[in-house]
């Protein structure tokens, strides 16, 4: 059995020659796929083979800016590595022939440079590289997932070879002191639970990685086991090492493929390489990994119903205590951690607990994960430490609102986290700050909304997927729920009462105290906190029969403003579906009310220079309207 | 024989062996907590219908009786503001789902809700809530009784007996959330199932979703 320092010795000289000749690489995880990265990959790929270059192509995963996807970055001896997008396929031919034959580096297709140099920027002279922090996503979208020795020459599997010289107790004290809290969203401490686990009578025990990641907005899981799935494995290895496990299971969405092909490539190469398997680099300690792929319900990231699901029961969860640490999978001690958790743990054991509780905040070390969605201009996936504030994650990082519209809240957590407005951007991030403002940390999903968002229209959207999403066993979330659901969907049709906030507040806290698993605990904050901050709203709808932002169909009407309209412009005529708009005798265009369907395509198709179609809560009544339907009947 | 503790429930000083269930202590003793999903034999309490709260000296928040051990010197109330709404919330709920109307019910002046409802100075009728239930047929396959799935509170007592003291498997739960129900393997009708309608199911559930016909024809009758 070869050594793991021979090993790494060998992956490194390997990884260095790749880069002696020029080297593309393509962001080919989800989000790039999504953007045509296998198009552009192919163009590479034939552009290179039609000049018969000596440049090699490899597939990376997502370094974070998906807003740029696909992205491409491009080493070549003696320029500083540099990277580009968005690129197309034609953009991808002038980077072979300009670039890797004629000395061009296209600097005007280039996001930033990967090192210092004197020519171009890096990352870190934008303010998002000022915040960010990249611990494990450091690697994502820079080393071939799908090749060992990339991750090997990276220091990979360094801690895992290291804790096979350890007590096992000693490894879990190492964790313990790093204070490292769960990243799945409750931010339990993954040194308690790993401490429990080890202490708990039974045997055989397992380990679980949980990378059931089911929120709207949030793909921080999916981009991990995409782009660097062997940190994932090793830190899994590494829990099993220190709780004496054999078993380990990852334990994924069906509807993340490339993620599950990722994976499946990774544990056959660790397998060769002795990194999982009978007798790991040579030692005592054997344990192996399978994947189990998950149908996609939301419920089954709750520890007890993820375990019923691997165990062949449907997915539905049990009271807890007892805890899967003591009593998890067939009833043996289980510790389940989130992708995100066993990431960080090999760069724990490479660099100590000290150097972790250095970032962060003292109750929250470490980095934050986020992945950025909605009205932000630049989505995708942020790392900074905790304690970075909302505003500096979503105006730095984020770069701000699209569109120039006005920033009005943030939904933070996933489906069960809270909305939280303008005058909560200065919260630093951190498990217990937020919960403090009613949101929670979650796993990491950071929805930005816009002056454009009806906060009631979001309420009852995050809770439609909750009570969708609830498993139905326990009384509170089933039929809760569905009672929640129902009067916010009431209040945003204008059929509200005035006793419905009352009512919906009563209701939440039942459902938070009553529930039997976090899903029902947590599903109505979003309905909390947007009573909580922005209960004007609210009353906006129940009393007036107006949505302030103009978004509940049910409570708008358009009108085109006569002031505005070009009576040479038909555009709105041509754009509308049900031929609600009509030119008046004036030659202006006016909108029969009961015909139109509010599709927005006149709002849409306005030229921007007229801006005449607008939308106007509380809806006008028909009557006013006749008169210019009949008058151009009569036209007619 | 098991170890005795000394536990209050309700300003009640009780000796109970060490470990039993809370809920069926407080039973024993003849100090109702509301339940409809508890089962004695069962390994592991399914806690799904949320009815059983009791606030325990030391622990925050209300928490359920079927999923706690009686310890020594424990000290415990079954009626206390927070856990008399919980069960209020979660009794107008399951009712939201439920086909009222009593009086034709078979299971009338003999039903679990009714006693819940009574124990509680509950009302049998939505006051704050909406009605939730949509209607669908009654199974009238089975040769001695019938299954009417709108009084069904989910309990699972049948799916339980069913399975594990009978051992015949016909009956479980499935689907989620709003549509979550207990049906036969492929939604056959009970007649036509594997069920070999032994009745233990109907003997066990607490409300009137599953009543023999005789039941049926006396609540008819008057």
């Amino acid at each position: 059995m070869q050594s793991y320092q021979q090993m790494q010795k060998e992956a490194l000289q390997k990884f260095e020659a790749l880069r002696e000749k020029p080297l593309v690489l393509v962001g080919t995880a989800t989000c790039g796929r999504a953007a045509g990265a296998l198009n552009v990959l192919a163009a590479f790929q034939n552009e290179i083979s039609r000049n018969q270059l000596d440049a090699r192509l490899r597939e990376v995963g997502c370094m974070g800016h998906c807003y740029a996807e696909p992205m491409v970055i491009i080493y070549k001896p003696g320029f500083p590595p540099l990277c580009y997008g968005p690129v197309d396929e034609g953009m991808a031919s002038r980077l072979v022939v300009d670039f890797l034959i004629n000395d061009d580096p296209c600097f005007e297709f280039a996001i930033a440079a990967l090192e210092p140099n004197d020519f171009f920027p890096t990352f870190s002279d934008y303010p998002r590289g000022i915040y960010e922090n990249k611990i494990i996503l450091a690697d994502c979208g820079l080393i071939d997932p799908e090749d060992i020795d990339q991750y090997l020459a990276h220091d990979g599997y360094e801690a895992l070879a290291r804790v096979l010289n350890m007590d096992p107790v000693a490894v879990i004290e190492e964790i313990k002191n790093s204070k490292l809290r769960g990243r799945g969203g409750a931010g339990f401490p993954t040194g308690i639970k790993w401490e429990t686990c080890n202490n708990a009578p039974g045997a055989p025990k397992y380990v679980i990685c949980n990378a059931d990641e089911g929120d709207p907005g949030a793909f921080m899981d999916r981009a991990l086991l995409e782009s660097n799935p062997h940190q994932v494995l090793e830190g899994l290895a590494i829990a099993a090492y220190a709780i004496g496990a054999s078993q380990g299971y990852i334990y994924v969405r069906a509807e993340y493929p490339l993620a599950v092909a990722r994976v499946q490539t990774a544990l056959k190469q660790a397998r060769e390489r002795g990194l999982l398997g009978e007798s790991i680099l040579g030692g005592d300690f054997s344990f192996d990994i399978k994947i189990f792929q998950g149908s996609g319900a939301f419920v089954c990231g709750e520890e007890t119903a993820l375990i019923a699901s691997i165990e062949g029961s449907a997915g539905v969860p049990n009271n807890r205590p007892p805890y899967p640490a003591t009593s998890g999978l067939r009833g043996k001690p289980t510790v389940i951690n989130n992708v995100k958790t066993l990431s960080y743990v090999p760069h724990i054991i490479r660099q100590g607990a000290d150097w972790f509780k250095s970032i962060g905040t003292p109750n929250s070390p470490g980095t934050a994960v986020f992945a950025l969605a909605g009205k932000v201009s630049n989505t995708g996936l942020a790392e900074v430490p905790m304690g970075t504030t909302i505003r500096q994650l979503v105006f730095d990082v984020g770069n701000g609102i699209k569109n120039d519209k006005k920033f009005k809240a943030v939904q933070i957590g996933g489906p069960s986290g809270g909305c939280l407005p303008e005058s909560a951007l200065d919260i630093p991030i951190d498990f217990d700050s937020l919960q403090q403002a009613g949101a929670m940390m979650g796993s990491g999903g950071l929805v930005v909304l816009d002056e454009d968002d009806c906060m009631v229209e979001i309420a009852r959207f995050f809770l439609d997927f909750t009570q969708k999403e609830s498993c139905g066993k326990c009384t509170f979330c089933r039929l809760g729920t569905k009672q929640m659901l129902d009067i916010l969907t009431d209040i945003t049709r204008g059929q509200g009462k005035q006793e419905d906030i009352e009512l919906l507040l009563e209701l939440a806290e039942d459902i938070k105290a009553g529930s039997l698993c976090g899903l029902g605990k947590t599903a109505p904050n979003p309905v909390l906190t947007t009573i909580r901050y922005f209960r004007d709203e609210y009353e906006a709808h129940i009393q007036e029969g107006r949505c302030p932002a103009l978004m509940c169909k049910d409570l708008i009407t358009y009108y085109i403003v006569p002031e505005k309209c070009s009576k040479l412009c038909n555009v709105c005529i041509g754009s509308c579906p049900v031929e609600a708009i009509f030119t008046r005798p004036d030659m202006l265009k006016a909108i029969y009310l009961d015909k139109c369907v509010k599709c927005n395509s006149c709002m849409v198709a306005c030229p921007p220079q007229y801006q005449a179609v607008i939308k106007i809560s509380p809806p006008v009544v028909e009557e006013g309207d006749k008169a210019d339907e009949q008058a151009s009947d009569n036209n007619h | 024989m098991s170890k005795l503790v000394t536990i209050t429930i309700d300003d009640k000083e009780l000796k109970v062996p060490e470990g039993e269930i809370l809920l069926w202590v407080a039973l024993n003793q003849g100090i109702y907590i509301p339940h409809l999903c508890g089962i004695r034999e069962a390994e592991r309490p399914a806690a799904s219908c949320r009815l059983c709260f009791v606030e325990i000296e030391g622990i925050p928040n209300p928490v359920t009786a079927c999923t706690q051990s009686v310890r020594e010197g424990m000290k415990v109330r079954t009626r206390t503001p927070r856990v008399d709404r919980l069960v209020r919330t979660a009794f107008e709920l399951l009712l939201s789902n439920h086909s009222l109307g009593c009086a034709k019910c078979p299971k009338n002046r003999n039903c679990e809700l009714q006693r819940i409802a009574k124990e509680r100075g509950l009302k049998l009728k939505l006051t704050r809530l909406r009605p939730l239930l949509k209607e669908v047929s009654k199974d009238e396959t089975p040769d001695a009784f019938i299954f009417d799935p709108n009084r069904c509170v989910l309990c699972g007592r049948c799916v339980w007996v069913d399975h594990f003291q009978v051992n015949v498997g016909a009956i479980g739960f499935i689907r989620r959330g709003m549509e979550r129900k207990v049906a036969t393997f492929g939604e056959l009708k009970l007649g036509e199932s594997r069920c070999t309608q032994c009745g233990e199911c109907v003997k066990v559930c607490p409300v009137g979703a599953l009543s023999f016909k005789e039941q049926n024809q006396e609540c008819r009758g008057g």
